[in-house]
């Protein structure tokens, strides 16, 4: 007996030390545990295994810093873990070494996601990162060596003291290693963090300025010929014709069902939504006695999951269909929006405009960056 | 009881120099109330009325001292109520007047006192709280003749607290006001007037009547003679301090009358009441409709008190002849209601009923004052509402009062220096004393509404103290400056302000709306204008960036909610033509508008 879900996240939460900005579940050092921690994931595995299709699209390692994790346990997992189509390691730089990278290769990954940030030491000093410039540009030579063809890179803006200068160059030094996939976050600082605290005011000063980053990101990207399929995310567009969009990701963003493991790690199943505990004892006692770790448990109605797909759908660039969501939908709103040049209503062949649920909503490029603002009014 | 056997009179004072306290130790010392009932302040206070279940306030009170019936008759405390103020005190012959002798005279003294003397009264001065540390018996005694045109050694000093010198008053009393004359007649027609009235909800509206002519007994066919309104009267009597009905109520007495009338507006202080059967050919003189003159917008600040809002009103009118108020729909802020006021205090008065009382929470538009427009067809038009002023205007006419401050002479300049920028009209100036001056100014009605009486008092480190009357309407030079937010007007942000301070006003409102707005998809120009004619401009940029980067499997819960949040935050707003504007924009605009007072 076999489920459907086709998309698996694995969370490795182990790290070197915590990033100031950083609000992931993650264990600092620990390395006694990584076994143990491995131990737990292939048997909370073995406990929602009916849960998974027979054949898996997409497998995530996320993190945490997935390839902190002592080399031994990590390979034991991914040869562990069912075979997907695409596989997915995020890695930090500093962590990435030849011998690292052929581990992944041998083990069926085939895409690397890579928290490079800034190219500014002083910035990345801000944001407690280890690995300097040049330790994300020697990863980056040694995954190509070991044949990866498919690297993201994850780039931060917004971070204090940051000029448009500075940015400009981040995003050159990115595009000079021409990654086949970016993702540019916002850099967002969590009420209550030591971050924030520390570095609230200059954010709050610089508020105004992020305005021009995202759009002076956004073109600059379009202009060097990535896609951008995604709010905070981009790829190229392959000469072989590879479509180089994270699958995994456009899963979430599409509203497919997938499936969490590890502490802290959030499965959609059905209908329903789980965060499983974030303590790692608790977790680890509860799989090694071959139970479910404590999970939080959210139902989904389907008026929410509506609600969802239209809040998901409208971060890509392809149409999302208004068949499924036109009664969450304000009549009104889409209209207004289209007037103001934000929207746009896309008709298929022979589609008469009549119907609310008839075609397709897309957000023209304004209407992207103000996306949240656009879905607030959408929705009714 | 033989005429010449009865005292009307008034206690008046300022606020807090011991009105309450002497006329407790009166009631007590007359043995009205036993010294097992007394309680602080009998006269005094709705709250303390309600506690002890009387819903008639006693507002004359007959106390007995050495064979000799006194009627002392409540009066209301404030600038606000004038006209009632001057119909107490048309009842009685004479007035003790208090004054504090920490304190000395101040300006509501003042102005008590020149009531009381254009009432013909006898004035009986009186310093209190010569207990207090502080006292300066002297100096308040010699002020006080100064002020009455007496002499110093005939101002008694007291203190109420004590009950030091109360005994001396109420001889005082007896011995120096006259007994009821003039107009009394026992024979003529009756005639009463009616100097105060009180609703309750099961007798219905209580006339306070002084006899003049005639006499008054129950079952009788009455008639209010200046509204025309006919009852019979249930009950006849007087408070010791409770009612007591008594057969008659005849000429110089005080008393009450059940009138069984259910809106006390029917029954307006000042009227003269008499028989149906045996009819007076004249009132008495004196009676005046008195109008609102200050006018705001209430607003409850969730739309679904708007019918408690209704009933609250409803009820307050029931025992307030003299608020107004009229359904009035905003844009903006939705339905409430335009309502009259006497003056600020009533104003004041009244929120703080609605908001203690009824438990509503208000949103109170900046007040404006009453104006008379001239239309094209040469008709006077009154206008209540900045909204309703026609945009362009030929002639305006604006309320002004007479104002009375009085301060320490070292205060004299900034004083001067205020009522100059609040474009008053300097009439004169008298010393109290070596140390204390009186300045009298015309002052627009529209100029005091804002933010007045804190400025002087901050101007002053809160020594002065200030009365004014309304002196009638004179034209300014006024103009309606309208705000509008994406070239919508938005009618509760209408003002009309002098021509010259038009431009900073208009100017101070649309930099305040610029931040209060939040930025919208385009741009939003907020303008202040006089007619088509645009005197400030801002922008409220457009949004470019509303979108949080990040949101993987493990965000979409928060995402989720955040957007909730973002979607029940844009349905609190209160659109403005395709604007949206948060409640908090108004408020802070309008309280711009009130000075920034709360």
């Amino acid at each position: 007996m076999s489920g459907s879900i086709r998309h698996l996240y694995v969370h490795l939460p182990f790290c070197a030390h915590r990033c100031g900005y950083c609000d992931f579940v993650t264990v600092v050092g620990r390395p006694g545990q990584h076994a143990a921690y491995v131990d737990g994931l292939l048997a909370e595995l073995a406990l929602e295994r009916e849960l998974l299709a027979p054949e898996l699209e997409t497998i995530f390692l996320g993190g945490g810093t997935p390839t902190f994790t002592q080399p031994r346990e990590l390979e034991r997992l991914l040869t562990t873990l069912p075979p997907a189509t695409e596989v997915t390691v995020e890695a930090n730089p500093e962590t990435v070494t030849p011998a690292l990278a052929a581990l992944l290769r041998r083990n069926g990954v085939d895409r690397i996601s890579l928290g490079a940030q800034s190219f500014q030491p002083r910035l990345l000093a801000v944001l407690d990162r280890v690995a300097g410039p040049d330790d994300v540009r020697r990863a980056f030579y040694h995954l190509g060596d070991a044949g990866f063809d498919n690297i993201s890179l994850d780039l931060i803006y917004g971070i204090p003291g940051q000029r448009p200068s500075d940015l400009d160059a981040d995003i050159g030094e990115a595009l000079a290693l021409r990654p086949e996939h970016l993702s540019c976050y916002e850099l967002e600082a969590k009420p209550g963090t030591r971050f924030t605290h520390a570095h609230g005011a200059e954010l709050h000063r610089q508020a105004e300025a992020m305005e021009d980053y995202f759009e002076r990101v956004v073109q600059t990207l379009l202009g060097a010929g990535y896609r951008w399929y995604e709010t905070a995310n981009f790829c190229r567009v392959d000469p072989r014709g590879r479509d180089l969009r994270s699958r995994h990701n456009l899963a979430y963003w599409r509203g497919r069902d997938y499936l969490g493991l590890g502490i802290g790690a959030v499965s959609t199943v059905s209908g329903e939504r789980w965060r499983t505990t974030p303590r790692l004892g608790p977790y680890l006692a509860a799989v090694g006695a071959g139970r479910r770790p404590l999970r939080e448990i959210e139902p989904l109605p389907d008026s929410v999951q509506r609600e969802e797909r239209v809040m998901l759908g409208l971060r890509l660039d392809e149409p999302l269909p208004l068949e499924a969501v036109a009664t969450s939908l304000d009549p009104g709103a889409l209209a207004r929006l289209e007037r103001l040049g934000l929207a746009r209503r896309v008709l298929g062949e022979g589609e008469a405009p009549a119907g609310a649920d008839a075609g397709a909503v897309t957000l023209t490029t304004r209407g992207r960056l103000l996306g949240d603002g656009v879905t607030a009014d959408l929705l009714a | 009881m033989d005429l010449d056997h009865i005292r009307n009179f008034s206690i008046i004072a300022h606020i807090d120099h011991g009105k309450s306290t002497l006329a407790d130790r009166i009631l007590e010392l007359t043995k009205t109330v036993s010294g097992r009932d007394m309680r602080a302040q009998v006269l005094d206070t709705m709250e303390l009325e309600r506690e002890r279940g009387i819903t008639i306030k006693a507002q004359a009170v007959r106390v007995s001292w050495k064979a000799h019936e006194l009627n002392l008759i409540d009066t209301p405390g404030h600038v606000d109520f004038t006209y009632e103020v001057s119909r107490s005190l048309q009842a009685c012959e004479g007035a003790v007047l208090v004054v504090d002798a920490a304190q000395g005279v101040e300006a509501q003294t003042v102005a008590n006192a020149y009531l009381a003397i254009e009432n013909n009264l006898e004035i009986v001065p009186v310093v209190n709280k010569i207990d207090l540390p502080q006292a300066d018996p002297d100096g308040a005694a010699a002020e006080l003749a100064e002020l009455v045109g007496g002499k110093p050694e005939d101002v008694l000093r007291i203190s109420a607290k004590t009950g030091d010198g109360v005994a001396e008053v109420l001889d005082a009393i007896v011995e120096r006001i006259p007994m009821p004359a003039g107009l009394v007649s026992s024979k003529a027609p009756p005639r009463a007037l009616v100097f105060d009235s009180s609703y309750d909800q099961y007798r219905g509206v209580v006339a306070f009547v002084r006899v003049v002519d005639g006499s008054f007994a129950a079952r009788e066919p009455l008639r209010a003679m200046a509204q025309g309104t006919r009852f019979e009267a249930e009950e006849a009597g007087f408070f010791a301090p409770t009612m007591k009905a008594a057969d008659t109520l005849g000429a110089g007495e005080v008393g009450y009358v059940i009138t069984g009338l259910k809106d006390v507006s029917r029954l307006r202080v000042g009227d003269t009441l008499t028989s149906e059967r045996r009819p007076a050919a004249e009132p008495l003189p004196g009676y005046k409709d008195v109008k609102p003159m200050v006018f705001a917008g209430l607003f409850p600040t969730d739309s679904d008190d708007y019918p408690d809002l209704r009933d609250a009103l409803e009820r307050l009118k029931l025992n307030d002849a003299a608020l107004f108020y009229e359904p009035e729909t905003s844009q903006a802020l939705g339905f409430g209601f335009r309502c009259g006021f006497l003056g600020l205090l009533h104003m004041e008065i009244v929120r703080e009923r609605l908001e203690r009382e009824f438990d509503l929470d208000l949103l109170v538009t900046a007040p404006n004052v009453a104006y008379r427009v001239l239309e094209r067809n040469g008709d006077w038009l009154e206008v209540h509402n900045p909204a309703e002023m026609p945009r362009e205007l030929d002639a305006v006419e604006e309320p002004y009062i007479r104002a009375s401050i009085i301060v320490p002479k070292s205060y004299v300049g900034p004083v001067m220096e205020l009522n100059n920028e609040r474009r008053g009209r300097f009439d004169h100036m008298e010393y109290l004393s070596p140390e204390r001056v009186l300045l009298a100014y015309e002052l627009p009605l529209a100029e005091i509404v804002l933010d007045y009486y804190d400025q002087l008092k901050s101007r002053t480190r809160g020594y002065a103290s200030f009365d004014y009357d309304v002196a009638g309407f004179r034209e300014g030079q006024l103009a309606r400056v309208d705000i509008l937010i994406a070239d919508e007007p938005v009618d509760a942000l209408s003002m009309i302000v002098h021509r010259e301070a038009a431009y900073s006003r208009g100017k101070a409102l649309v930099e305040r709306l610029r931040q209060e707005i939040p930025r919208q998809f385009f741009d939003v120009p907020v303008q202040a204008a006089i007619g088509s004619r645009v005197i400030a401009r801002e922008t409220v940029k457009a949004k470019r960036k509303d979108v949080l980067a990040k949101c993987y499997g493990g965000d979409i819960t928060r995402k989720r909610k955040l957007l909730e949040k973002q979607k029940a935050g844009k349905r609190r707003m209160k659109q403005v033509g395709a604007v949206e504007v948060p409640q908090e924009a108004f408020l802070a605009v309008l309280n711009l508008n009130d000075g920034g007072k709360k």
